[in-house]
């Protein structure tokens, strides 16, 4: 049965790809290849802050794609995202850095290469994740979203109380990277592209439009392929899916483990981008924002968590910079909005209008127009759900995601 | 002992306040399927509100005022929002919440600001002694009308057309509403009651030993999340049971501090979590949950 469900879909889904690819491909493969060559682009003639805010973006997009793996993909909802990142933020941190003191606080530091950082970041993260993922493959749906809050606070903890790793309450800096003796720094060595010195960010800029992009491959990738399926299947039913020959236990550990790699590396990212790290930067809140990118991108969407990310990671930046420009965002306590809670507001409103009138996100509002393009009139029951391709299995109860999980 | 005696007083009253919360928790799980990750910021609402009324209209008023600014603005999130998801996927509706959650928040925390805002109970900050064994009175209050709420509402649950109408769509929405039960109505209602007694444990948390409404009552309103998850989310005595567990455990883990060093300054405000997960390991649903049951 499994075999025989898995050709089908493995079948049907090259006949839609070959079906729609002549349509779909050019206009699609084009807009891909615009950004991208923006994207490459870009350090020649963009000013530093928006590349440091591109840096940004780039490590929540990695962030967001694996909370996506866990939650839209899976039906597992997760809060713990923040711990994850932590860890891995803190583990670079903590490997690459040099130990020393600041003041009283004394800090321990590996002063390892950060490469080596950065890869230890990840595992360590998995490995975080696959510890947890015992608890998380017993529980249902909603009572992991819980249980995954209690991690938050106990990271929260961890953090503020383990002060010869992470610095404590007032965090600690992170090392710069560096790849084989090329510095992504200012200097070491001095390097002039085309007439424009490359600082740190342009540099930074590359590294995180490299590793965004692996991401991206990885995951998108990962959802076509075999486990990619069966983790679907999980979410549209765990009986159903276990029926199917798939080992629900041992799929959900995996996912966890794959999530919080990702997680990991987002976190690596960050310490890289902000320079430093502290325990408010890991807090309940930005599990939210992680989980509003998702939801906001689209759920089980690769291409949405990414868009997602765009929008909730840069938006706050955005604001700040051009607080006396945007009409409602001011300075705090002169009856404008700060420009983080202009944010926050935005991405509250944004998430409950979602989930009310559109649960495929921005991604499901592509689609639309884009079938909407096709054929006039079809496109509305636009339904949500992430992978067309995959549409022709799993049909229109998959919309329910994780209550065939619940019940 | 005097000190043990003290901590279990103290936990079982902070108990009681995390079990009036969880109780809404469970409330609202049984009759509309949604966890509302509001129910932190809807309680902070029930503070704000009463802080900021108590001045100019005295204490009763403004509490009677929060009560019902917290069980209104519970019922507009109902209305305006879960009814209409009704069906959804409980992901989707747990995420709604938690964007009413990040509004509701934000707004308060830019109204209250860095102050901590008193709220003036008329039986003060004096503490109550039976030997040497002390507790402030706001928690002696709030145990006895914990007790009373908690005692109301498992006699309303029971017995009431309302009880027996909820109880009805938890077990089976479908034949509920061919039995002529309104389920619109049934989980308008368990809203507004989770809203009120947000509000209440509101009243009491945030008077002695608290300092007052402060943006950190939201924290402290989370950790009767553990005390929901703990108890089973579908049961009620589960939520008074994982009240007092986790207020009790909160209380001994704070008050043994010097002892517990080793894991940490502050480890209270860790420990319903830690608890809760150790909880959940055992038994995924729960202390007293239903099981879940697969049917194929």
């Amino acid at each position: 049965m499994s075999e025989s469900t898995a050709t089908q879909t493995r079948g049907a889904t090259r006949a839609t790809r070959t079906s729609t690819a002549p349509r779909r491909s050019p206009v699609r493969l084009i807009v891909m290849a615009v950004v991208l060559v923006l994207a490459l682009i870009a350090p020649l003639y963009v000013e530093e802050f928006w590349l440091r805010t591109g840096f940004a973006v780039f490590g929540a997009i990695v962030g967001a794609i694996g909370l996506n793996l866990l939650v839209g993909t899976t039906g597992q909802l997760s809060l713990a995202h923040a711990f994850f990142l932590a860890v891995g933020a803190i583990t670079y941190v903590y490997v690459s850095g040099e130990s020393g003191g600041i003041g009283i606080v004394k800090l321990g530091g590996l002063g390892w290469p950060p490469l080596v950082g950065l890869i230890l970041g990840v595992l360590l993260a998995g490995l975080a994740g696959l510890l947890f993922s015992p608890i998380a493959a017993r529980l249902r749906g909603i009572y992991l979203g819980v249980a995954s809050l209690g991690l938050v606070f106990i990271g929260q903890h961890l953090l503020n109380t383990w002060t010869s790793v992470t610095g404590g309450f007032n965090g600690r800096a992170a090392p710069k990277f560096s790849l084989f003796g090329f510095q992504f720094a200012n200097k070491d060595p001095l390097l002039f592209i085309a007439g424009v010195e490359f600082r740190e960010a342009e540099r930074l800029w590359y590294l995180g439009l490299v590793i965004a992009l692996a991401a991206y491959v990885f995951a998108r990738n990962l959802l076509r392929s075999r486990p990619g399926r069966a983790l679907q299947t999980l979410r549209d039913s765990e009986v159903a899916a276990s029926v199917m020959g798939v080992n629900v236990q041992r799929y959900k550990g995996r996912v966890f483990l794959v999530s919080s790699m990702y997680a990991g590396l987002s976190g690596v990212l960050y310490a890289l981008s902000i320079g430093s790290i502290a325990p408010e930067s890991f807090g309940l809140e930005v599990s939210i924002q992680y989980l509003a990118m998702i939801v906001l991108g689209g759920l089980g969407s690769v291409g949405g968590a990414a868009l997602g990310a765009l929008f909730i990671s840069a938006m706050p930046l955005v604001f700040q910079k051009y607080a006396d420009v945007l009409p409602f965002v001011g300075v705090a306590g002169q009856g404008g909005l700060a420009a983080g809670e202009a944010a926050r507001f935005l991405y509250g409103f944004a998430i409950i209008l979602v989930i009310l009138f559109e649960p495929a996100g921005l991604a499901g509002l592509a689609r639309r127009f884009r079938r909407r393009g096709r054929d006039p009139g079809g496109g509305a029951a636009a339904a949500p759900e992430p992978e067309p391709t995959s549409r022709s299995t799993t049909d229109v109860p998959s919309d329910r995601p994780a209550q065939g999980s619940s019940t | 002992m005097t000190q043990f005696l003290s901590l279990l007083l103290n936990g079982i009253s902070l108990g009681a306040i995390y079990a009036l919360i969880a109780l809404g928790f469970v409330i609202i799980f049984k009759a509309s399927e949604v966890v509302s990750f509001t129910q932190g910021s809807l309680l902070l609402l029930g503070a704000y509100t009463i802080a900021r009324l108590s001045k100019p209209f005295g204490f009763w008023l403004a509490a009677l005022a929060g009560i019902a600014v917290t069980a209104l603005a519970a019922l507009i999130v109902e209305r305006l929002i879960i009814n209409r998801l009704r069906g959804a996927p409980v992901i989707s509706l747990a995420i709604v919440t938690i964007g009413v959650d990040i509004i509701l928040l934000t707004e308060l925390i830019r109204r209250i600001g860095s102050d901590i805002l008193n709220v003036p109970h008329p039986w003060g900050g004096r503490s109550f002694r039976i030997g040497d064994v002390g507790i402030s009175q706001n928690r002696l209050i709030a145990i006895i009308v914990a007790g009373v709420l908690i005692a109301v509402f498992f006699a309303a649950f029971k017995y009431s057309s309302w009880g027996v109408a909820m109880r009805a769509s938890a077990e089976d929405g479908e034949t509920a509403a061919l039995m002529g039960i309104r389920l619109g109505r049934v989980s308008a209602l368990a809203w507004i009651v989770a809203g009120a007694l947000a509000a209440v444990a509101a009243t009491f948390l945030v008077g002695a030993p608290t300092p007052g409404v402060s943006p950190a009552v939201y924290g402290v309103a989370l950790r009767a999340f553990p005390a929901a998850i703990l108890g089973g989310l579908d049961s009620t005595g589960g939520a008074l049971v994982g009240g007092l567990l986790i207020g009790l455990a909160e209380s001994f883990a704070a008050g043994y501090q010097d002892q517990l060093l080793f894991l940490g300054r502050g480890f209270g405000d860790v420990v319903p979590y830690v608890v809760m997960i150790v909880v959940l390991l055992v038994r995924p649903s729960g202390l007293f949950g239903t099981k879940e049951l697969t049917r194929v």
